[in-house]
Parts: structure tokens; sequence; C-alpha cells
């Protein structure tokens, strides 16, 4: 039996006291004293001091001239205080900052290399022009070190430079020694130019790195040596390699599949990219049917991870089934939600049920779905509530016990579960006309607790579409129309249709309420579409009655879940960016971060065409009801009405977009 | 990649700031603070505002926070979170506010290290002890003596393990660590159970060993010819998916499925695997909760232990949820505490040990106050907590250890197997 053994460590140091605000005049008092102080030991806790207060944000730069010259101090511990300092401020005083120049020199030719290291790591920092010159000599001797570590540092450091001044990078011929850099001995040398030059690749207009066939094999091969962030670098670093030859893209994938088992989730999601990349350029069917089934596995296992892993994968996940639905087919139940599963992963898991449900699992998603409805969480209720209704959508043989289930939802009352079960049974009832109409009385008994536009939108369209059925259909219209000018626009544009409807339906019971409604929506609303809407609709009635008719009940188009497909074009683009923010946003990475370079399929003679994404466009709801008003069938369906439905899931971090 | 790092405690106060590139400003550790500390529903780990992203990850009372201005890899930067959370423990014992505060120029030594221009560097705490360490006058020693050594070290195919490292007595410990989930309805049906198990290694072996490792894996028994007979008995174990500590040689276990690797010196997760065929639930759980009109909840839940009599299980914890309006309880049970802890609105029912194939009922009823607003009960599930030791849920057993070190020695190794529950729920 094995007793474990938890070391516990004695806190020798108690450096908390040193987080108090700390005047300047005193603090440069001290540092200056001219008390003996052999072992340094006051200058050390006068560096500490100063250091705490840069930590809580108060300015020391004021301290510049004494802080320097502490520089000379043969203490590593200050040293590398006085470095921290000197990146924060020598900014702000970039004429002081020159000072510190000569021990800089003297440090990158020191002969330990981690001094050497330093020096050039704490160098590249600092943006001063004079440094930046200061550097260029040193930098280029460091970067043929003889030491590895010294040289990796250096690979570091060239893309640092290059942020500050890019020309001097360029003219001073370091991109080339970085990508000499890339045949290097060592492997953590090999993964920092990597690095280095993906940043490079990615900042410049001019500078794209390409690799060829025989560079990318040899940096997969690298791979078996490097720490686990150097596996990411070469991993990330291999997306810019483009297969030119049958069998090309199969041999890297192969190399690469192992890194799948990889303890880091970051190795394994940035290897599954580059997989899911290549297949693009694989052509027999059965290589990637191979790879697909090596992905599924570690995808869930980084459920296994911490929950925010867990979101960067699940958010994943979900792009690469789009893409290839073999992934993960047989999987749906890892992605229940657990009780007390974080929010967001909860979301994001809602969404993979919702995709992976199928004709043979759907009874257990159901039921899920049913649980999930009655937990605490508002927002996870309601998608959970609208699932259940895209499910009956979605796969026709559940439609019954879906309504089942929302029925049984309604009964609870709960105000939120009701109106989001009447949304979505409006969808039920457009795709399946003519079947559920029994439940509308159900629905009515719950008129008056809507207070959602989108749910009142959705209960009048209903009102409307079965004018003739509803017995006093007049009447709950009529109620509704009482605040008519007070609702929003959804609302008001489904009431005028619900009202032409009735009246069309049932002429006596319309008869009173179409003539104010039509003058509202004309004449005391600001509204352009309504009032175009309104309009059009009075001019129909007033010189066609019999065509208004065919107009406003004509059949609508079906609808079906296709519509939550997300573009090809943007899945594409996203399948590119696997692992990053973008593809946890689901929003192109140009969106959010200005001047990030656009990434998209090169062609190549084995590029695979049979998933670009222009040629096999869905028509999107937005487009299919504008030829729907165009061919005159002008029902509530003129609001781009699924669109929320698309969007579930993303608006709780599409709402923090925001700018600063 | 990563632009700025910070440390937060509970209260926002910023404990450890650190800029890595310039397209940031010190101020932003006030936004964060302001659109995440401050705000009670935070509902994702990582915020965007404008360009600027925050990433952050909580432990114990601090925010640990990453900024960047790029289409960051996420799950690199978590991972980082993550890395430097163990980085904090290995070398403070634990990461909290206190810790930080106390060391917080070794801290910053150790950003330094581990990120450069917010590329995660090296980070194995065996080589970052080398050369920093808390006693700032070791590191200086440790400097001067030998820089090359560490730097090689630092930058090695091996950067996990010193090459020097000597132990009188060469032993190995390997625990077997199992997280069972389960799922189960209130029907009784097991909607989902899986095993996620950890294999945690402690090595005190001298020189550079090569170890290889073994497991009663379903696929590398049935490739392996002499053990056939195994496996068709059936005590092999079909693992889903697995994951190696950066130790293990990835093109070999692809290749043939052996285990092979150069340990780090000391404790390490040697592996993490998945199952879940033929998972062996340790508990079972039947309730009977009936709501009895308005005023009254009536509790019947026994649970059974599904293990061998010879073993027992420890600490064995079984959290019965209470509706929010509950005014009282009384429970009686054989064995064990229970007890009604408003906070949590649940019984808490404890039981010290309990033993294989064993049963145990509680029994009781809550009486409820009075609600203007009649809201159903939401009806969390009952989650339990538990160790069982010498039992894996699997049917995993290590099959063996082999160590080959240039100086032949002999080494012993040890192993443990343990069950404990991971999300262990039961629904009613």
């Amino acid at each position: 039996m094995v007793i474990a053994v938890q070391s516990s460590v004695n806190f020798k140091m108690s450096d908390a006291k040193y987080f108090q605000r700390g005047k300047i005049h005193e603090l440069r008092t001290e540092l200056n004293s001219e008390k003996k102080d052999k072992q340094h030991t006051k200058k050390k806790t006068v560096l500490k001091k100063i250091v705490a207060n840069m930590t809580m944000g108060n300015d020391m730069s004021a301290l510049f001239p004494d802080v320097i010259n502490c520089m000379q101090i043969p203490v590593l511990e200050i040293k590398k205080m006085v470095y921290l300092y000197f990146i924060n401020y020598s900014r702000t005083k970039p004429d002081i900052a020159v000072m510190a120049i000569p021990t800089f020199m003297k440090d990158a030719d020191d002969h330990n290399p981690l001094i050497r290291a330093l020096a050039i790591r704490t160098m590249g920092y600092i943006n001063v022009d004079k440094i930046i010159d200061a550097l260029v000599d040193p930098l280029r001797r460091c970067l043929r070190d003889k030491d590895p570590y010294v040289r990796k540092t250096s690979a570091m450091a060239v893309a640092k430079l290059y942020m500050h001044d890019h020309e001097l990078v360029e003219c001073e011929g370091f991109v080339d020694l970085l990508r000499d850099m890339l045949a290097d001995p060592n492997p953590t040398v090999v993964a920092n130019a990597v690095a280095a030059l993906t940043e490079i690749s990615e900042r410049s207009n001019t500078i794209t790195l390409k690799l060829n066939t025989t560079v990318a094999n040899k940096l997969a091969a690298a791979l078996n040596e490097c720490t686990e962030w150097g596996q990411t670098y070469i991993l990330e670093a291999l997306m810019s390699y483009i297969p030119q030859d049958m069998g090309d893209a199969e041999v890297l994938a192969e190399r690469i599949a192992p890194r799948l088992q990889h303890a880091n989730s970051s190795v394994v999601l940035t290897a599954a990219k580059v997989i899911m990349y290549l297949m693009n350029y694989m052509t027999k069917e059965e290589d990637i049917t191979n790879l697909c089934r090596k992905l599924s596995p570690p995808l869930v296992t980084l459920l296994s991870n911490g929950h925010e892993v867990q979101y960067v994968a699940l958010r994943n996940i979900l792009l690469i089934i789009q893409r290839r639905p073999e992934v993960l087919r047989n999987d749906i139940k890892v992605f229940f939600c657990k009780y007390n599963d974080p929010i967001y992963v909860k979301l994001a898991k809602l969404e993979i049920m919702f995709r992976l449900a199928s004709v043979s699992n759907v009874d257990q998603v159901l039921s899920e779905l049913k649980e999930y409805a009655t937990e605490v969480d508002v927002d996870f209720v309601r998608k959970s509530v609208r699932s259940i209704g895209r499910l009956a959508v979605k796969i026709e043989s559940t439609a019954d016990r879906c309504i089942a289930a929302l029925l049984e939802l309604i009964q609870t009352k709960v105000n939120y579960v009701v109106q989001e079960a009447i949304v979505v049974i409006k969808d039920i009832f457009r795709k399946y006309p003519n079947q559920y109409e029994s439940i509308i009385g159900t629905l009515c008994e719950n008129l008056d607790n809507l207070d959602e536009p989108e749910a009142k939108a959705a209960m009048i369209w209903i009102i409307g579409q079965y004018a003739d059925r509803i017995e006093n259909s007049d009447v709950l219209l009529d109620d509704f129309l009482f605040t008519f000018l007070e609702e929003p626009v959804e609302v008001q544009l489904s009431l005028l249709t619900a009202t032409v409807k009735l009246f069309i339906k049932r002429p006596t019971a319309g008869q009173e309420l179409i003539p104010k409604v039509l003058k509202w929506a004309t004449e005391d609303v600001d509204n352009p579409d309504l009032r175009d809407r309104g309009y059009i609709y009075w001019r129909l009635l007033s010189t066609d009655p019999a065509t208004a008719k065919t107009v406003v009940l004509s059949d609508k188009p079906r609808i079906s879940t296709e519509s939550d497909n997300m573009e090809p074009a943007l899945l594409d683009e996203l399948l590119l960016h696997i692992s990053s923010l973008s593809s946890i946003y689901h929003k192109s990475p140009q969106t959010f971060i200005p001047n990030s370079k656009i990434r998209h399929l090169t062609h190549s003679p084995v590029l695979n065409r049979r998933y670009p994404g222009q040629q096999q466009q869905q028509p999107n709801l937005l487009d299919s009801d504008i030829e729907n008003l165009a061919s005159g069938s002008l029902g509530i369906e003129a609001n781009p009405y699924n669109l929320d439905v698309v969007n579930i899931g993303e608006n709780y971090v599409g709402d923090l977009l925001l700018d600063l | 990649m990563i632009s700025a790092f910070f440390i937060y405690n509970q209260k926002g106060e910023v404990l450890i700031s650190r800029l890595y590139r310039q397209d940031l400003k010190r101020s932003v550790a006030d936004i964060f603070r302001i659109q995440v500390i401050s705000n009670t529903d935070i509902r994702s780990p990582i915020v965007t505002l404008g360009s600027t992203s925050f990433f952050h990850v909580r432990h114990e009372n601090l925010f640990i926070v990453a900024v960047t201005k790029c289409n960051a890899n996420a799950a690199l930067v978590f991972e980082f979170c993550y890395r430097l959370v163990n980085i904090g423990k290995a070398y403070f014992g634990k990461l909290d506010e206190e810790a930080v505060k106390n060391n917080f120029v070794l801290v910053y030594e150790l950003l330094d290290e581990v990120l450069d221009f917010g590329y995660p560097q090296n980070s194995e705490t065996d080589t970052l002890k080398l050369y920093i360490t808390t006693e700032g006058v070791k590191s200086e020693r440790a400097l001067k003596e030998d820089s090359s050594k560490i730097t090689i070290q630092a930058t090695g195919a091996t950067s996990w393990r010193r090459p020097d490292i000597k132990y009188r007595k060469n032993e190995a410990f390997i625990d077997v660590i199992e997280s069972i989930n389960l799922l189960m309805s209130a029907k009784g049906n097991t909607l989902r159970a899986d095993v996620s198990g950890q294999i945690m290694m402690r090595a005190y072996l001298s020189g550079t060993p090569e170890c290889k490792f073994g497991l009663n894996d379903k696929l590398l028994l049935e490739k392996d010819t002499s053990h056939k007979g195994m496996a068709r008995k059936s005590t092999a174990v079909e693992i889903d998916d697995c994951q190696f500590h950066q130790c293990v040689k990835l093109g070999k276990f692809d290749s043939d499925r052996t285990i092979s690797f150069v340990p780090p010196d000391g404790e390490f997760e040697l592996m993490r695997y998945r199952t879940t065929e033929n998972v062996i639930l340790p508990f079972r759980v039947h309730p009977v909760v009936n709501e009895i009109g308005k005023s009254r909840v009536e509790y019947r839940v026994t649970v059974k232990a599904n293990f061998s009599p010879k073993l027992y299980a420890n600490n064995v914890l079984i959290k019965i949820p209470t509706p929010l309006n509950t005014a009282n309880i009384n429970v009686r049970v054989a064995s064990g505490k229970a007890k009604y802890v408003p906070a949590e609105n649940a019984i808490l029912w404890k039981i010290p040990r309990f033993q294989g194939q064993y049963e145990v009922m509680l029994s009781g009823d809550a009486e409820l106050s009075a609600m203007t607003v009649k809201k159903a009960w939401s009806r969390p599930p009952i989650s339990m907590d538990f160790q069982v030791l010498m039992f894996t849920s699997s049917g995993l057993l290590v099959r063996f250890l082999k160590v080959f070190e240039k100086s032949n020695y002999t080494s012993v190794k040890w192993v443990r197997y343990m069950t404990k529950a991971g999300s262990y729920q039961i629904r009613f």
C-alpha cells in the first residue's frame, strides 16, 4: 500500500506586506540610502515595494533614474525586478532608458547563457527606438549562439522586434535567419522559430509562411521531441502547408494522428484542425472515413477536462460535426447535460444534442430535453423548450411526442416556458398543417400572460391562421388590438396580417376591426414596413377581394431545420480556425479582429472540390421570404421569422461584442 | 497570443500584472474587474470586448486571467492557465491570494520564464525548480555553477527530467484513480455511465529509466497471441480513448499500443483514459419520493453497495435535494448520519464506512411551508460522493511496469486502485 505524502510548504517569505501604497519620495530616499547594505537586502526590499506598487497600478515611473542605478548590482533577483520595471515604464522615459544600453550589451555577451537570454528577452520587450537599434547586433549573434536556450529566446525576440519595427526586421535579414532555424537540431528552437514565423506571417502584408512537403514532414517528425506548447506551434504552422500531390495529405495526417492522444487539449484540438484541413486534399473516401473514426474518441475525451476547455471543445465539435456528420454520430450520450455543468457548457451541449438527434436516439433526446425544461436557469430552460419544438420539425416521427411534451410544459404555467412553447408550436403548425390544431384551445387559455413580442406575434399568427376555427378569434384579436399602438413592430405586423386574414375568412367578424387597424398602420405609425404593408392590404382589399384572398391565404413554403445549418462558406472558414476564439463565437475573425488575415482553402491539384462553400449554398430563410413577398404571399413570413432559431446559443457572447 | 496576464483576488484587486505586448495597457485590468468580477451573471469563461478578449479561470479565491488581442488558440490559453495553477501549487503548496502575495516576486520571475511574448515556453516544474527557487540565493548559485546544464534541460527532448537523479532505493508507485460518472433516469434506466480514469505515477528512479507499462487493454491483448486466452476470458477492458503525459512516445503507442516513456522525477499524471463498456456501478440507489399534497414530501431512499464484501467504501455522502420551501425535516437512518442543510436545500447523509453488498435505507419526510405562488419543484438529482479502495469500475488492471536503466538496478513497484464518484447522479 502506498501512503500519500503531501509535502507541506512553509512560507519563508511573507512579502504580502509590501502591498500598500508607497510614496514616491520615500521610496526614492530609501533606494538612494547610503547606509551599509552589503547583501543588498535593503535595495531588494525597496524594489519589492516598487514592484508591488506597480502591480497595484500606482504610477512609479518617476523613480526611473533611481531604479536604473540598481542595474549594476550583481544580484539576479534585483536584476530581474529592475528589468520588469523597465518593461513597464521605458516607453514613458525613452531618453533615460537609453542609459541601460551598456548593461544590456554586457549581459548579452555574458558567459552565462541564462543571462544572455534574459538580456535579449528583456530588450525585445522595450519599444524604444535606440534600444531596438542596439538590439540588432547582439540579436544576430545570439540567433547563432551555441546554447539552444539562447537561440530559442532570440527566435522569439525577432517576432517582438517585428511588432515594433517590421522594416528593420526585413532589412536586417532576420526573417531568413528564422527560416534557417527550422533546421536547428534542437526541437525547442525549431518550435519557437516556427511560432515567430507564424506570428510574422499573420501580421505582414508581404511575408506569408508557406511550407513545402519536405519541410512539413520534417516539422511533423520534430513533433515527437517538442514540448506540448512547441507541438501546438508546429501544428499551427502546418496549416500553411498546401498538399500538391496525391498522397501528401494522407501521409502527413498519418504522422499527426498520434497527437490526438496527447494530454494537452491544445495539442489535440490543433491536431484535429490540421487533420480536418488535410481531409480537403484527400481523394479516397476510405482514408477520410478512417480519420473521422480516429477523431471521435479524443474529442469526447476533451470533455473530461476543466469546464473552460470543455466549452472550447464543445463549440468546435459543433463545427466539426456539421462538416463530417460521421464524427461522434453514436456518441450523443456524452453530451447530455449534468445538473451542475456551468451554463455555458450546458448551452453548448444542447446545440450538439439537437444536431446529433436522429430517428434512432430521439426518444432519449426528448426525455433529456423534458428534464432540462424543468431546471432553474431561465435561458437554459427556454432553449430546451425551443429545442423540443425544433426536434418536432426536424424528425417527423417524433412530432406527436414533442407536441405532447410541449403541452405538458404549458400546463406548468411557468410564464417563460409557456411563451417559448407557443413560439415553437407556431413552427410546428407551419411544418405540419392541419394536424395539431386540436391543441389551439389549450394555447388560448394562456393569452393573458404573454408579454414577450415573439410569443405574442406567434400567438397572433396562430389566431390569424386559424381565424375560422377559433370561435372567438375576433374577440381575441380585438383584445390584442387594444394596445396596438404601443406594441413593438414585430407584433404590430403580425396583428395587421392576422386581422386581414380574419376579415377574409370571416368577413362579418372582421369588418369592424379591419378599418381601424388599416388606419393605424397607415396613419399613426412611423415604421415604413408597417405602413407599406398596410397600404398594400388596403389596396388589395379595396380593388379585388378575390385576389386578396389568394394572395393572403396562399400556401406557405415548407420550413425545415435545414435553415439551422451554417452557411457553408463560413463553416469552411471556421474549420480553418478550430480551437481559436473565432471557432467559439462562430464568427469570422475579421468581424472582431481588425486586420486579421483571411484564411481560405488554397487551390491545389488535389483540392477536393466536393465541399467548396459557394456551390451548394442553401437558400436561407431571408431570401425565400423575399421571394415570398415578390410572389405576393403576405403572411407573417415577411418577418425573417426563423432567424432567432438559427441564432440559438450564440447571442450571449454576441451581446458582449461592443467596442471599447 | 497572450498579450497580458493578470491574477486578481476575489475583490478584483490586481495581485499580478504582466504585459507581454504593447497592444494593451495596464488599464485593461480595470475593464476586466468591471465587466466580469463585479458582474454577478457571467455566462462565459471568455469575454470579448471590441477586439480584446479576456480568458478567465477561477481557482481558490483567485481569478487567473489571460488577455489577447488576436484570434488566439483558446484551448492553449486555458491549458496555460491550468498549468500556471499547477506550477503555483508545486511551488507554494497551494495557490491562493496569500501565496501569490507572499511570493509575488517569484511569480513574476516564473511568468517571465514560462511565457515569452505571450507564447508558453517550458513549464515543467521539475526544470523550473532548477533555476527559479523560493530562495534567491539558491537560484543564484545554480546559475553560476552549471547553467548550460539547465539550458539543455529546459530545451531538450526530455525537458521534464534532470539527468543526474539518484535514489538509494528505486521505487515507483502507481495509482489508478477512476471517476465514475452516472446519470440514472427516474425510471431507473442508466442514461449514461462512464469511467474517466487517471493513472498517477510517483517515480523515484535513478538515472534515465526507460519504462514500459502494460494494462489489460483489450486491443493490446488481442494483438498479443500469447495472451489470447486472457482476452477471451473477458478480463480485458475496452478502452475508448486515452491520453498521455508528454513523456510517452505517442508514435509507438499509435503503431503497436505499447506505452513506453522516460518518466519525470516524482509525481505526474501518466495517462488518462475513458471507458463506457461494462462499467460496474459501485452503488445502486432506489429513491421513492412522493409529494403529498402541497405540504409534505415523503422520502424512502435505499442504497446498495454493489462490490465485493471484502471491500469497503469511504466517505460516502448522499445528497438528497429538498424543495426550496422546506420548513422542517424528519429523517431516520439505520447507519450513518443524516441531516438537513437548509443552505444547500438538501439532506446530507454521511456514511463514513460502507461495506460491500451492504444495503442501507433512509426514510423520512419534509414539511413544506405554504407558498403564495405555486411553482413546481425542479427536483434536482440525488448525487453521491464516495471512494472505494482497490476497486475499479472499469475492471482495469495494471499488468506490468518494467524499468530499464543502463546501470541495471532493480526497482520496486507498487500499485493501488481507487474508484471515486465523478458526477454520480440519480434523478427521481
